[in-house]
């Protein structure tokens, strides 16, 4: 077997190389010869071409998510920012805190389960990456159509996946999406978001510097999996007869994931750790070219010690592939044999693989052979950057000129059709009970799990004595980006923004995980530049920075992309868990109130969809400085106490709002629909910056105080009733009413009637 | 001098953390103990903890049987030390023949976490003794492999003596037979138990505060017992 070295890359400039099959360009190719001043070798080939993928390079993004950096708020708490493996925010105490959601869309499709359960696990290590320990996870996901076929396998797959991964981890879930829409029938959307905390002094970063340290590999073998493209040149290079394609899906182990954690996290404490990093995509090419290029520039690998699964792998495979739970850490020679005890007591592999020099170059050795000498900025740092073109969707204007009027779309005008309504909303999949699915995954582990799904955040207790928490949210209609990407984004940042503030929490920074069509179609690049830049002027408005976050593209099939779907993670802090606001009416004669303007506002709404399937109009205008205002009077009302219970009023409206309180209670209310408003609209309009909450009598004098003070618009609604019936009166004429358990029966029944 | 009670870190233990609170909060010393260490270090009490120990592979608890702590662990539940075995715990006990019978899959074949309202059905055993008979509570659950079985002869004799410690009320949350939800050998002082009472002894945190009768209990049966001064 010959080895294509640097030697014979000199010598013999002018053969073929596959790069068009690894996925590179003809001028990213010469750009490549161009660097290093001849062919590349097929181990060079192939780093680049995974490190230049869109995936690893970001580069038909970069040009516009530079404004993450450039509209950064002044007074923000960032410790560390965006370009490491995640941010780190001061939440005060010597508490820090590292938070990122990141897509594994892709994978889950072709096979739900291992793409889920590797999602979990390639953020989780992005966050003991930075020193912290992973504390909770969430899951916001997205599926085609509930009674589509391939629905089922999806749905089922990437559940028992993400539960089967995280409870064996031991991180409680506390939290998600679950969105069901025919745009994501052929593309469904993994995110997954994970949180860890550290103090202050445990914070670590990426990179390798100290000349004559040692490079470990530790963790799991290296394998066959999760190699992409490269195996087409491996069997370009070697036996062209061999097997075909490996899979190209990684394949967990949250067992080995568990014991990473706590090795990791053991190394770090004990002071073991000049620099480390997380392998994800393109695992070892990433890991080297990236610790290098961050540190002192130069490394030496001996990638024949790299511990394998399989010994026939190629140089390039090893160099390429995916294979789950290993990270690579750089350390000081004298503490090598203390980091290996602490790996034994923990029962993980390691070696060493390599050295930081002062040489500037990233070289790789195979059995003696030299088979990659570059610079390692060229690969990590210095790849192709795009302006791709841009131009607003001609069907934009025919889309948002189609508003859900009651001429173009037909409205309940009795009291006998919004009771019919009602019920057919509660069943909507994507308004219905999560709990089957909730249900299968951990919340509790750690103990430390205040509030989790279905209220509006998930709460996680950092400090056991202080009670000093966090809370964390995330959220996107991708119906009202579809209509207005722009405001799309910035009405999903607000949501996620307000369901923090609504349990008391002071929104503090904010990752995002950014799914898209293909960036070469120039409508898509143009709802993702909108998308980018109301969500950077929102945040700079706002005061919460952009900490990190992920970019998906080509979440298309054939022509048709995904609804653009912006998914915002907003982090939070609360000085004492405690004090928390819950979504529970739980007392009898407590007054309602919805805080908040009501509009005629149903485009891109629940209903239009559920209702109608309908999408057309302009999404709900968006104040941000209402937005503001209405978060502290939420953050205050639970500080003083004021406030019993508060929920958000995001999809299906109030009326979806108060089911849920009501159900989640297990009590009922009377709600009193005010006489200047359309009944209608009342339930069912999905206006930006309203919440309902409830206060005891003794605190309405302070509620009202605390929303005249800001500029809230609050309104008395109802009370709580000692009663099993939600009602609803003033509905033309008469009065609607639900028994608690009729609604959730139906609420309930959904997911297991169509997933069970 | 308080009672020392110990918790078990298996490699992939998870609710260790939990249970060590729980005992803290109940008033006892918590003591770690490593799964590859031969020793009890002297404690009056174990807990093994719920989690999956070496990655639930070959079976549930299977291996976790034969780690080193396991040794002097079993040889001091034979001589009457109180030890209580949760969900993982639960599996590893009814694996070194401890406690008789099996934790197989849950019968609807889904991983399942709900708050689940049991009947406490035996106030003599180490670990119940400070609830009322019949006295009903809810803990968290959360099992993929904790529907419990065994012949129709050991679960009538189970039952016969007054060794079924807790029930399952309202759902049967993973097929187990007679809806058992915990059991205890013939001399109550080695108990397993699927639901996860480390998890409710907060009301911050827990549905309830129900969990901590099982940890209070076993300090009240080593002050019974003489095992520690009161």
């Amino acid at each position: 077997m010959s080895i294509d070295n640097v030697a014979s890359a000199k010598a013999n400039s002018n053969i073929e190389q596959p790069f068009a099959a690894l996925g590179l360009k003809p001028d990213e190719y010469e750009r490549i010869k161009e660097i290093l001043g001849r062919r590349p070798t097929s181990s060079e080939l192939a780093m680049y071409s995974v490190m230049w993928s869109e995936h690893c390079s970001y580069k038909s993004s970069k040009v516009h998510l530079r404004q993450f950096g450039s509209k950064v708020p002044a007074n923000d708490s960032m410790l560390v920012g965006i370009g490491e493996n995640a941010g780190v925010v001061d939440i005060g105490d010597g508490w820090a805190v590292t938070f990122k959601v990141e897509s594994h869309n892709h994978p889950s499709y072709v096979e739900p389960y291992q793409g889920a359960a590797t999602g979990v696990g390639g953020i989780v290590r992005d966050i003991i990456s930075m020193g912290a320990r992973p504390v909770a996870v969430m899951d916001p996901l997205r599926f085609g159509a509930p009674d589509h076929p391939d629905t089922r396998r999806v749905v089922n797959g990437i559940v028992a996946g993400i539960g089967g991964y995280g409870n064996c981890l031991g991180l409680p879930n506390i939290g998600g999406e679950l969105i069901f829409d025919p745009s994501y029938q052929g593309n469904p959307l993994v995110n997954a978001l994970c949180v860890g905390t550290m103090k202050h002094e445990d914070i670590h970063l990426a990179k390798a510097s100290g000349v004559g340290n040692a490079v470990i590999l530790y963790g799991a073998r290296t394998g066959g999996d999760g190699i992409g493209g490269v195996s087409v040149l491996a069997s370009e290079t070697f036996d062209a007869d061999g097997p075909a394609k490996r899979p190209s899906v990684q394949v967990g182990d949250p067992f080995m994931e568990k014991l990473l954690i706590e090795c990791t996290l053991e190394v770090l404490h004990a002071g073991l750790v000049e620099g480390i990093q997380d392998l994800g995509g393109a695992g070892i090419s990433c890991a080297t070219s990236e610790l290098a290029s961050n540190g002192e520039g130069g490394m030496h690998v001996w990638l024949d010690r790299v511990l394998l699964r399989d010994s026939t792998l190629s140089p390039e495979e090893i160099l390429m592939s995916e294979s789950q739970e290993r990270m690579c850490a750089v350390v000081e020679p004298n503490k090598v044999d203390a980091f290996l005890d602490v790996c034994r007591k923990w029962d993980i592999e390691a070696v060493v693989i390599g050295e930081v020099n002062s040489s500037g170059r990233l070289t790789v050795d195979w059995h003696g052979e030299q088979i990659v000498d570059v610079p390692p900025r060229s690969v990590a740092h210095d790849g192709p950057v795009y302006e791709r073109p841009l131009a607003r969707p001609t069907w934009m204007d025919a889309r948002q000129a189609d508003a859900p009027t009651p001429e173009r779309l037909a409205r309940p005008t009795t009291a006998a059709q919004v009771r019919e309504t009602l019920l057919l909303m509660v069943a909507a999949p994507n308004l219905a009970s999560k709990t089957w699915v909730t249900s299968q995954y951990d919340r509790y582990v750690r103990g430390n799990t205040v509030l989790a799904q279905p209220e509006d955040s998930g709460m996680i207790r950092v400090d056991e004595v202080t009670g000093r928490g966090i809370a964390v949210s995330t959220d996107c209609n991708a119906r009202f980006a579809a209509l207005d990407p722009y405001r799309g984004a910035q009405l999903a940042f607000a949501e996620s923004y307000r369901n923090v503030a609504i349990t008391g929490a002071r929104p503090l920074a904010v990752t995002n995980c950014l799914n898209f069509g293909s960036p070469e179609d120039a409508g898509v690049m143009w709802q993702f530049e909108q998308a980018v830049t109301g969500l950077a002027d929102a945040c700079l408005d706002m005061g919460t920075p952009v900490t990190g976050g992920n970019v998906s593209f080509y979440n298309q099939t054939g022509d048709v992309a995904i609804h653009p779907t912006p998914v915002i993670g907003v982090l939070g802090v609360i000085g004492d868990v405690a004090n928390r606001t819950g979504m529970e009416w739980k007392t009898a004669g407590e007054s309602i109130y919805v805080l908040g303007v009501t509009r005629d506002e149903l485009a891109g709404s629940e209903w239009a969809h559920e209702i109608h399937g309908h999408l057309g109009g302009l999404p709900p205008v968006l104040d941000l400085n209402v937005e503001k205002a209405l978060a502290e009077v939420l953050i205050q009302g639970s500080q003083d106490g004021v406030l019993s219970a508060a929920h958000d009023v995001a999809d299906g409206g109030l009326a979806q709002a108060f089911i849920e309180m009501a159900l989640r209670a297990d009590r009922g209310a009377t709600i009193s629909i005010p006489a200047n408003i359309d009944p209608f609209v009342f339930m069912w309009s999905e206006s930006a910056s309203r919440a309902v909450v409830v206060v005891p009598e003794h605190h309405e004098q302070a509620l009202a105080s605390l929303c005249s003070g800001h500029g809230v618009v609050a309104t008395r609604v109802g009370s709580v009733d000692d009663s099993s019936e939600l009602i609803f009166s003033g509905v033309y004429g008469e009065s609607v009413k639900a028994t608690i358990d009729e609604l959730r029966s139906t609420s309930e029944a959904v997911l297991p009637a169509l997933f069970g | 001098m308080s009672s020392r009670i110990g918790v078990v870190t298996f490699p992939g233990s998870l609710d260790d953390r939990d249970a060590i609170r729980a005992v803290t909060l109940a008033g006892a010393e918590a003591v770690s103990l490593w799964h590859a260490d031969a020793t009890l270090q002297g404690v009056d009490a174990v807990v093994l903890p719920g989690g999956f120990s070496y990655g639930d592979y070959l079976r549930c608890g299977a291996i976790a049987r034969f780690a080193p702590v396991m040794e002097p662990l079993i040889k001091a539940a034979r001589d009457g030390m109180p030890v209580l075995g949760i969900c993982n715990g639960f599996q590893i006990l009814c694996e070194s023949h401890l406690l008789p019978g099996a934790l197989t899959r849950n019968d609807h074949l889904h991983f399942i976490c709900r708050d689940q309202r049991l009947q406490i059905t035996n106030t003599t055993s180490a670990w119940t003794s400070n609830f009322d008979m019949n006295q009903e509570i809810v803990v968290p659950l959360k099992n993929g492999e904790g529907g419990f079985v065994a012949d129709e002869r050991t679960l009538d004799q189970l039952e016969g003596e007054g060794r079924v410690i807790a029930r399952y009320l309202e759902v049967n949350p993973n097929g187990s037979r007679r809806d058992i939800a915990g059991i205890c050998n013939e001399a109550g002082n080695v108990v397993g138990l699927m639901p996860h009472p480390e998890h409710a002894v907060e009301a911050l945190t827990g549905p309830t505060v129900d969990g901590l009768g099982f940890f209070t209990s076993v300090l009240k049966s080593l002050v019974d017992n003489g095992k520690v001064l009161a």
